[in-house]
């Protein structure tokens, strides 16, 4: 049945990355994911985990040791955040094109420039286009069922996906929750021991992976990658439903809340949709009809589950903690949108950037913006912008 | 499992499009040949990736992963702990890469590796430049040298990789080369044998790049040698052991006049050149307390 | 006995796989390049062997036991020519590919 603990999203994702026997580990510290790297080598040094802890001198090492790792037949673990995901990028596509099913925590920090050290999507939205599953969490324990979950989607010989999931650096990072950690023996039989099922590396079976391909087959490869992501819709729902089963959580791949009879919805990502549904109570006291919907999985896309969760709200505004530059919209809007296909009235804001916290008022004022709202074709909205933004510095300098 | 479709007399296949007089095809065969099949390989992108074949088509029958220009290494000790997690410790996890991949664009992954000790055994076949995109100059260009990106010959000196391994103090590392077949074997089964990270440093004479007719490639070889361009020496637990000594260093010159690429080099250039091996020679003997 | 019958002939069985990987080991016909070709003269040859170790494409074979001492796979030598520039007693000279000896 398991018991409680209390955890921070860091210590929830270890804890998951335990339960389910990495055997290798190569993590490189980044704020705020170190102490991911850190717990995890305490756990190999004491002898709680099973497993080599490889200290890496990049995070460009940290993937390519977990993707030669767990080719050869074993767990392999590493997490990370912001620029030191941007590092990964290149060996990210790697593990995605050879279809090792590797699940890595991702602690949402901005990308540099400016320096920050605090949440936004930046980092995982710049890749989404990786070839990685991504599933965003709301909670603590969000980030260990998420966690525990993603092994069994990403592994599932018809996904064969690699998957990251996404927890906010510091609102989950660093904030301590109560979460139910199953017995090991339940995680065991829902989890399962890993057997690499696609290409392997074993000298009594030698094969050459990831040679040069010619372009009449590369083209059949992404389709297969495609097919993948395709089934893992499929996946995530049988999975989703076994794990409510077992464990008594439900989760879907988009979970909307008072949405029903919502004249307007609103749709996020991550944390913030905690403050969502929050504000929506609110709102509904003083009589708006407002709903709110949290996406959880950003890839695959959910489309048809979104049509259905706001099929009755007539507008739909859309909250990317990211930007999205030269666009029509932020990344999250232009999914929204298109799954909408252009029937309701869809509008992109953007905030809580870079630590901002994405407050009530941030999210009450989108929601009162969108109702108001008139325009067929509404301009991107800076939700949390403050005073003269072209006007920040002004500085001495020799002319 | 292979499917072969044409038998080979070793692990690697006789028809790899590798250009004729190649000194690396002569280096993977010895090299594979001592190793044997229990051993898993990593090749980045370049002359070597050949040998991974091209679609369906292997040009080895060995296990191994192609992987990127910088991680050669971080992959092979990922590869290494995959394997020793499951009871595997004796299969050969090799990264085999070239000058580039190695001491420009992938120095961080392999000081990753010596550093932590990680039972790596990596090879670096040094054909002094990018050969496969197109004798691009690389840091362990030599001097003088000709390259497309150095066009008026490569005015800075080389890196020098065995240095850098010792500096971490790896338990073996040695250059060799394709002047001498027995002792680059010899060292490539020392470098299997070594408990821990272990690093071969070998020179790769390249016809395209180095303008030389292809029959040419093993006197080339033994030119670099006798002339001290290419010095052959051990470091094994901490000692140096100088393999080729000479009374007298040949002439530089011998050696440069059989190449294209270092036509550009002048009168003075070149003084200064044979200078510099001298003294670089000579610090090699002091290192290993012979002089 | 009953339970070596039930063991299969063979434990190969082919799996579809996703993604790149090569798995058939074949062999170019890379003598095809050859402009010029090594002529072996077998009377000056002393059977050292330092040819064959020599040669990149691993193509000659040095059998003591034949009067045609050397053999070459003609399908893969590239024709470099390092086994006639590598020959101590300078058995081995290059000729154009087409021409007869």
């Amino acid at each position: 049945m398991g018991h409680y603990k209390m955890l921070d999203g860091n210590y929830a994702a270890v804890e998951a990355l335990k339960m389910a026997g990495v055997k290798v580990i190569s993590a490189y510290p980044i704020t705020p994911q170190s102490s991911i790297s850190e717990k995890l080598a305490e756990l190999v040094d004491e002898g709680e985990l099973n497993a080599k802890y490889i200290r890496v001198e990049s995070e460009h090492t940290a993937m390519s040791c977990a993707v030669g790792a767990q080719l050869t037949g074993v767990r392999a673990a590493t997490a990370t955040s912001s620029v030191g995901l941007a590092l990964m990028h290149e060996v990210l596509n790697v593990a995605a094109g050879l279809r090792v099913p590797l699940v890595m925590p991702v602690v949402n920090r901005s990308l540099a420039s400016p320096w920050s050290l605090w949440c936004d999507h930046q980092d995982t939205m710049a890749e989404r286009d990786s070839g990685w599953i991504q599933l965003y969490c709301e909670n603590v324990q969000d980030v260990f069922d998420s966690v525990i979950m993603a092994y069994r989607i990403a592994e599932h010989p018809d996904v064969l996906t690699p998957a990251m999931v996404c927890l906010d650096g510091f609102f989950l990072s660093h904030s301590m929750q109560k979460v139910l950690v199953p017995e090991q023996e339940e995680i065991d039989r829902f989890v399962g021991e890993y057997k690499a099922v696609n290409l392997r590396l074993d000298p009594k079976d030698p094969i050459l992976i990831n040679n040069l391909t010619s372009p009449d087959e590369i083209t059949e490869m992404k389709y297969q990658q495609a097919a993948g992501f395709r089934n893992a819709k499929r996946v995530m729902g049988e999975v989703f439903q076994e794990f409510a089963e077992l464990f008594g959580r439900k989760k879907s791949v988009v979970e909307g809340y008072r949405t029903d009879d919502a004249d307007a919805v609103i749709v996020t990502l991550g944390s913030m949709s905690g403050t969502a549904k929050y504000v929506v109570n609110h709102m509904r006291e003083k009589g708006y009809k407002v709903g709110a919907a949290k996406v959880v999985s950003f890839r695959p896309f959910p489309y048809e589950e979104l049509r259905r969760v706001l099929e009755n709200a007539a507008k739909v505004a859309v909250l990317d903690r990211t930007t999205g530059f030269g666009a029509q919209g932020a990344p999250l809007w232009l999914e929204v949108k298109s799954a909408l296909d252009g029937c309701k009235l869809v509008k992109s804001y953007i905030g809580g950037l870079a630590g901002r916290d994405v407050s009530m008022w941030s999210i009450e004022n989108a929601l009162m913006d969108i109702m108001e709202e008139r325009s067929a074709k509404p301009d991107t909205k800076w939700i949390d912008l403050q005073g003269d933004p072209m006007n920040l510095r002004q500085v001495l300098m020799n002319v | 499992m292979f499917d072969i479709v044409k038998e080979a007399s070793g692990l690697v296949s006789h028809g790899v499009s590798a250009c004729a007089g190649c000194g690396l095809e002569l280096i993977i065969r010895n090299v594979l040949g001592v190793l044997g099949e229990d051993t898993t390989i990593v090749i980045p992108p370049g002359c070597s990736a050949l040998f991974c074949g091209y679609g369906p088509n292997a040009g080895m029958r060995v296990s191994g992963l192609q992987g990127n220009l910088e991680n050669t290494a971080a992959y092979a000790a990922g590869i290494k702990a995959g394997y020793a997690m499951q009871g595997n410790h004796h299969t050969t996890v090799l990264g085999f890469a070239g000058d580039g991949a190695t001491v420009d664009i992938g120095i961080q992954s392999l000081s990753g590796v010596m550093e932590r000790r990680d039972k790596v055994m990596y090879i670096c076949y040094d054909n002094e430049a990018y050969m496969n995109t197109g004798i691009q100059g690389s840091s362990s260009s030599p001097v003088g040298a000709w390259t497309t990106t150095t066009p008026g010959g490569k005015p800075t000196r080389r890196k020098d990789l065995l240095r850098i391994a010792m500096a971490h103090d790896i338990p073996y590392c040695a250059s060799a080369s394709l002047a001498n077949i027995p002792d680059l074997r010899k060292k490539v089964q020392k470098a299997k044998d070594t408990d821990g990270p272990s690093l071969l440093h070998i020179h790769c004479p390249c016809p395209t790049g180095w303008r030389y007719h292809p029959s040419k490639t093993i006197e080339v070889a033994k030119s670099a040698v006798q002339s001290g361009a290419w010095l052959l020496y051990e470091y094994c637990d901490g000692n140096i052991t100088v393999n080729t000594k000479f009374k007298e260093l040949k002439p530089i010159e011998v050696y440069f006049s059989l190449q294209g690429r270092f036509k550009g080099v002048n009168d003075e250039g070149m003084a200064e050149i044979q200078q510099q091996v001298k003294s670089q020679y000579e610090a090699l003997l002091a290192l290993a307390g012979l002089e | 006995m009953q339970r070596q019958q039930e063991k299969p002939t063979s434990k190969l069985r082919r799996f579809r796989l996703y993604g790149p990987c090569s798995h058939v080991f074949d062999a170019s016909h890379t003598g095809s390049w050859r402009v010029e070709r090594p002529d072996v003269a077998f009377d000056k040859c002393v059977k050292c062997g330092i040819c064959a170790t020599c040669c990149p494409a691993n193509v000659i074979t040095v059998d003591k036991g034949s009067a045609e001492c050397v053999r070459i796979m003609w399908d893969y030598c590239k024709g470099c020519g390092i086994c006639a520039n590598e020959c101590p007693q300078k058995a081995i000279a290059m000729i154009p590919e087409r021409s007869v000896k």
